[in-house]
């Protein structure tokens, strides 16, 4: 008797482990899950690296006093072009120069006064010529220049992978491969044995958690390593937050999976269904920058709430309270989506 | 416990306003090979899918080992093994991989080794999937279905698609089954597979059953011993079929353009007689075969269409 015991309990093991060697066996699966995330922060680190500020490009008509102000310009620091005065305006139409100075009295600054460049070069160049000219301040001003992880890009950016990895894994890695398995007669052949249907779902994730487990310290690890990205909350509450939404879009995954009979709409519904989070959620920027009709909305997918808990915990060391709502809405998520899917499932 | 493995009453299936089963009635002795015998879409597979509890029975009464799946759905699956027609098993996974993970399923089986060596795939045991031959992965799919020592097999289309050799393969091993005092219930269409494994065959039309008994014993009462086949293209409407079917012997008469088909009970008084008939009304003879009744013949007798057409 204890050897069927252990045999049955072994089911659930054998079925993890399949799953497992066969993910493993995959390498564009491999590649999609930890490779991509990884090259996507490589590179987007590197693109929106904090770089020095560049100097502002101000081209100055021809004529008299344009060599003295070109000369006040360049020992500021500045980048004066001499132009003729349609060749500096055409330059500042195409974007080459950020404002044109026509010397003179009054001297005169043209620029498009929502360029935010342009604003800050006329302001840049108008101190650099009146200083030359002999201004003095007021009072005097010292600076502290400041450049400190947490407030970067990519501090931003590392939370909102992990989420959508997170996302994407789920929805794939189920509900893909429940339908091709579905769609082999696989699932067919299985229901046909007494293997338990809650034993063969819960495998799907269980093995989600385990390579949760992986996913986490790779990408956060990577992130720490190369960008000096923080971790300034609590570990396990980051844990707890990334679990959670591994079980939302594991249950999301499977209500994809419960119906489709093959791949090819299967693919698409998992589309559908990332394709808004990818958008709004504020995976590579700030979901706020979306009008204000639209956030309730945003605020109610699953991946808004993930990565805002996320950032939360990494950057801004919320506890549990702080991120409670959003734990909340993923619990939700989880549990309707688990009714629903176990409802709807077919399994022949 | 009965001496029925499976007692279906009246069975009827429905897909839409297609009808798969019609009022099917079936009876398998517990330690026979059975073969359901009948042409692409006659509701064999249906039916087995009945039978193996995947599909929900529609109308009748379906006993199973003397059970029925609706009171002793789990009890049922640890004692059947299946294959299904098609089923891919996962690609990256190995032989000896797939045959663990469904034995993990059943209480009680055969080990991973054993059912391996029943199917002689001893050398590809680590072998991936994708990597197996057709035979090879039909020869898993039996294993599959014997990992858990079932008492009652279910096989749709073993063999279909296989070179003869896997074929011999095969049917060792589902001879050996049958050896041991298993059931098996096997669908085919090839007529040589069932004779040489079936105990009983059942031959299944449209959803029905429209022939039952032993090979021989269908071929005997249905065909006759022998056929013989001749063409006669030119010899148009001079050559009668009532004055064929008045020759000596001849039991049934087939026509098929220019082709004819006489069921036979002693080839060597029909032949001369239907020799001197083609004489008399000058139909010049092209091709003429005797040979042995076959459960081809009974099919086609039965129909009026050949098998695999």
């Amino acid at each position: 008797m204890t050897s069927e015991a252990a045999g049955r309990r072994s089911s659930l093991g054998q079925l993890t482990a399949a799953r497992l060697r066969l993910f493993f066996r995959e390498p564009s699966a491999v590649f999609w899950t930890f490779g991509f995330p990884l090259l996507l922060s490589l590179a987007l680190g590197i693109a929106f690296r904090n770089r020095p500020p560049q100097p502002s490009v101000a081209a100055v008509a021809d004529g008299a006093g344009a060599a003295a102000a070109a000369e006040a310009l360049r020992a500021a620091g500045q980048k004066p072009l001499v132009l003729g005065l349609d060749a500096a305006r055409a330059a500042l139409r195409v974007g080459k120069a950020d404002v044109v100075v026509i010397p003179g009295s009054p001297r005169t600054y043209e620029f498009d006064p929502a360029r935010e460049d342009s604003r800050l070069a006329r302001l840049l160049v108008d101190d650099a010529l009146q200083r030359a000219e002999g201004r003095r301040d007021a009072t005097a001003v010292s600076e502290a220049h400041v450049s400190e992880p947490g407030s970067r890009y990519i501090d931003f950016l590392v939370p909102g992978l992990v989420g959508l990895n997170i996302m994407s894994s789920g929805m794939w890695g189920i509900g893909y491969v429940i339908v091709e398995t579905r769609q082999k007669k696989l699932l067919k052949r299985m229901v046909a044995t007494p293997m338990r249907r809650s034993e063969f779902l819960l495998s799907f994730v269980l093995l989600r958690m385990l390579f949760l487990l992986l996913e986490l310290p790779v990408l956060l690890g990577f992130g720490w390593l190369v960008f000096s990205v923080p971790l300034r909350g609590s570990l396990a509450l980051l844990v707890a937050v990334a679990l959670l939404g591994a079980l939302a879009f594991a249950g999301l995954g499977l209500l994809v999976a419960c119906r489709a009979q093959n791949i090819q709409t299967a693919g698409g519904l998992i589309n559908l269904v990332m394709m808004p989070m990818f958008l709004l959620s504020g995976v590579f920027f700030s979901a706020s920058h979306f009008p204000d009709v639209l956030q309730p909305f945003i605020r109610a997918l699953p991946l808004t709430a993930l990565n805002d808990a996320m950032r939360a915990v990494m950057i801004e060391a919320a506890g549990v309270a702080q991120v409670g709502p959003q734990l909340l809405l993923l619990a939700g998520v989880a549990a309707g989506a688990f009714a629903l899917a176990l409802r709807w499932f077919r399994w022949t | 416990m009965g001496d029925l493995a499976i007692r279906c009453r009246g069975l009827t299936r429905r897909y839409g306003e297609v009808v798969a089963v019609d009022g099917l009635d079936l009876e398998v002795r517990r330690g026979e090979c059975f073969g359901l015998l009948g042409p692409n879409g006659a509701g064999k597979t249906t039916t087995l899918e009945v039978l193996e509890g995947i599909l929900p029975p529609g109308d009748g009464e379906v006993e199973v080992l003397g059970r029925s799946w609706s009171d002793s759905g789990p009890w049922l699956r640890e004692r059947i093994g299946i294959t299904l027609q098609e089923t891919r098993l996962p690609d990256k996974l190995a032989v000896r991989e797939v045959l663990a993970l469904f034995r993990s399923f059943y209480r009680q089986g055969r080990t991973v080794d054993e059912v391996i060596r029943l199917v002689s795939l001893e050398e590809k045991a680590r072998a991936w999937y994708e990597k197996l031959s057709g035979g090879q992965k039909q020869r898993l799919a039996v294993a599959c279905a014997l990992v858990g020592d079932p008492e009652l097999l279910f096989l749709d289309e073993p063999t279909t698609g296989l070179d003869p050799q896997s074929r011999r393969q095969l049917w060792e091993v589902i001879g050996a089954m049958r050896a041991e005092g298993r059931t098996v219930l096997l669908t085919t269409h090839y007529m040589d597979e069932a004779e040489r494994l079936c105990d009983r065959v059942a031959v299944v039309d449209h959803g029905k059953v429209i022939a039952l008994g032993t090979p021989r014993e269908l071929i005997e009462r249905v065909v006759g011993h022998e056929v013989v086949e001749f063409a006669a293209p030119d010899a148009g409407a001079r050559l009668e079929e009532s004055r064929l079917q008045a020759l000596p012997g001849v039991r049934a008469v087939r026509r098929r353009n220019g082709s004819y088909a006489l069921t036979v009970e002693r080839v060597h008084l029909t032949v001369p007689a239907l020799l001197q008939h083609l004489d008399e009304v000058k139909a010049p003879l092209e091709n003429l075969v005797t040979h042995t009744a076959t459960l081809e013949d009974v099919f086609v007798t039965l129909t009026g269409r050949r098998l695999r057409d």
